[in-house]
């Protein structure tokens, strides 16, 4: 399995996050991903072989196993983890176009530019502000989403998170109900409860990040009010200034558009 | 099975591409070629142990999987994989091209090697259509070999040397359908974007030599 390359995307996400996205990527690599490619690979393994139907009628052993697992815990883990970590890219998408912008406007020789050299741009850590917030909250909006859906999913294909011993069985061509046993019931119960139970604190990590950046919005959004209604004439001269600019531009717009005319 | 390299051309063009090229190997990256190796490969690993037919003539179930999966939907997957990402490299090679000339002359020759215009346009333009001739190609090639995107429970076979008509019983069936249609999601999505991407290039270039046209004549 090559998780590296996701941990090589995911790695860069990490500076830009906030602190409870920063342990809730720990979380994801730790607790989910490495559990799922070292044990629960391991656990799963085996499980056609040794999923075993009391009879001998050919067909039947694969007809049942499909008909009780259409899709795999593992392979819907995988799925989960993979949709759960593509809204960090939209994060890291936009941290790359911000970079683009400030290394343009850098090789432009733009005087508003504050940095002495690109590399200190490529080193810079961007707050999240701005588009970036919007980027930010949605792509953990999703997250969330995603995590519910694939947890619903699961709950309603597998009646439950309890892997049972024994399954009956009659499809076609199984001549009558046939038990069938699947192989190591408790482990794989015990590793679906732990899955279930990280996934849950991902998305209690989610909810807390989100409550985080919304109030943080909204005590920003207040200060602003609470300094504009301090400090009203600061506003004011600024926007006589603007006004004075105003008049010299449409004065020589005149200007030019009688000089056309004649 | 050893992506290393795919993953690191992949990285390379994310370079020189647009922003939908880059949205395209994300994309490719982590719906297709990250999807493979987590997940579908394994549904297809012993599919030719469990797969089973209801008789005991030695050598039928060997024929009657050779009939129904002449080449297997994984190494199907595979291949398309493969060949949609080679494109890819005309761009890498042209920019590569581009570079050793600058250093060979000992004078800056273009803006910037890896900037979209002239030569390296129509490179770019080509491996989008031959990157879209590729998936489409695959899809049919999937779509006429299995009769469509489904994977049934139970195949009768005839072939000799089975003695009659027997039932064969294909493994996790259901669980291939659902790959084989994400397979095919995440084709048409990239099909759209190099559609787009083309459309997009097209479109821009156009309106720059329009552009350039009218500013000659009124020169």
């Amino acid at each position: 399995m090559d998780w590296g390359a996701l941990h090589t995307i995911l790695g860069g996400v990490n500076k830009h996050s906030t602190s409870i996205g920063k342990i809730w990527l720990t979380v994801l690599f730790i607790f989910r991903i490495m559990i799922l490619v070292v044990a629960a690979e391991r656990v799963w393994g085996d499980e056609q072989d040794d999923f075993i139907c009391n009879t001998l009628q050919p067909g039947c052993k694969n007809v049942c196993y499909d008909h009780f697992f259409p899709i795999s815990h593992i392979r819907l883990w995988a799925l989960q983890l993979i949709f759960v970590s593509t809204p960090a890219l939209l994060v890291a998408m936009h941290v790359a176009y911000r970079r683009h912008e400030k290394k343009r406007q850098f090789r432009k020789g733009d005087q508003k530019c504050e940095y002495k050299d690109i590399e200190e741009i490529r080193k810079q850590r961007f707050r999240i502000e701005g588009s970036l917030w919007w980027t930010y909250t949605s792509s953990i909006f999703f997250r969330l989403v995603f995590e519910a859906v694939f947890m619903y999913a699961f709950y309603f294909m597998y009646d439950g998170f309890r892997m049972p011993r024994l399954m009956k069985c009659n499809a076609w061509p199984c001549p009558n109900t046939v038990d069938c046993f699947v192989s190591r019931p408790t482990e794989k119960t015990v590793f679906t409860i732990f899955m279930i139970a990280v996934s849950s604190i991902c998305i209690l990590l989610n909810v807390a990040e989100l409550c985080y950046l919304l109030t943080k919005f909204f005590l920003r959004r207040s200060k602003k009010a609470g300094n504009q209604k301090h400090h009203p004439n600061h506003e004011n001269k600024e926007e006589t200034k603007q006004n004075e600019m105003n008049e010299l531009i449409s004065d020589s717009c005149q200007n030019t558009v009688i000089g056309f005319s004649s | 099975m050893s992506w290393g390299f795919l993953r690191d051309l992949l990285s390379g063009v994310n370079k020189y591409s647009t922003r939908i090229g880059r949205i395209w190997v994300a994309v490719v990256f982590i719906f297709r070629l990250l999807v493979y190796i987590a997940a579908a490969e394994n549904i297809w690993k012993y599919e030719h142990d469990e797969f089973e037919c209801s008789i005991r003539q030695p050598g039928c179930e060997n024929v009657c999987f050779d009939h129904f999966f002449p080449v297997s939907h994984i190494r199907l997957w595979a291949l398309q994989l493969i060949m949609v990402s080679i494109p890819s490299l005309l761009v890498v090679f042209h920019v590569a091209y581009r570079e050793n000339r600058e250093k060979h002359h000992n004078q800056k020759l273009h803006k910037s090697p890896g900037e979209i215009d002239g030569g390296l346009l129509c490179t770019y333009l080509i491996s989008l259509i031959l990157k879209t001739g590729f998936e489409i190609v695959f899809l049919v090639l999937f779509y006429k070999l299995y009769n469509g995107f489904k994977v049934p429970r139970l195949v009768k076979c005839d072939i000799r040397p089975c003695p009659n008509t027997v039932d064969c019983y294909i493994s996790k069936p259901t669980e291939k359908m659902i790959f084989l249609c994400f397979l095919v999601a995440t084709s048409c999505l990239c099909i759209l974007l190099n559609l787009s991407e083309l459309s997009y290039l097209i479109f821009k270039y156009s309106i720059k030599r329009y552009a350039k046209r009218v500013i000659k004549k009124r020169q």
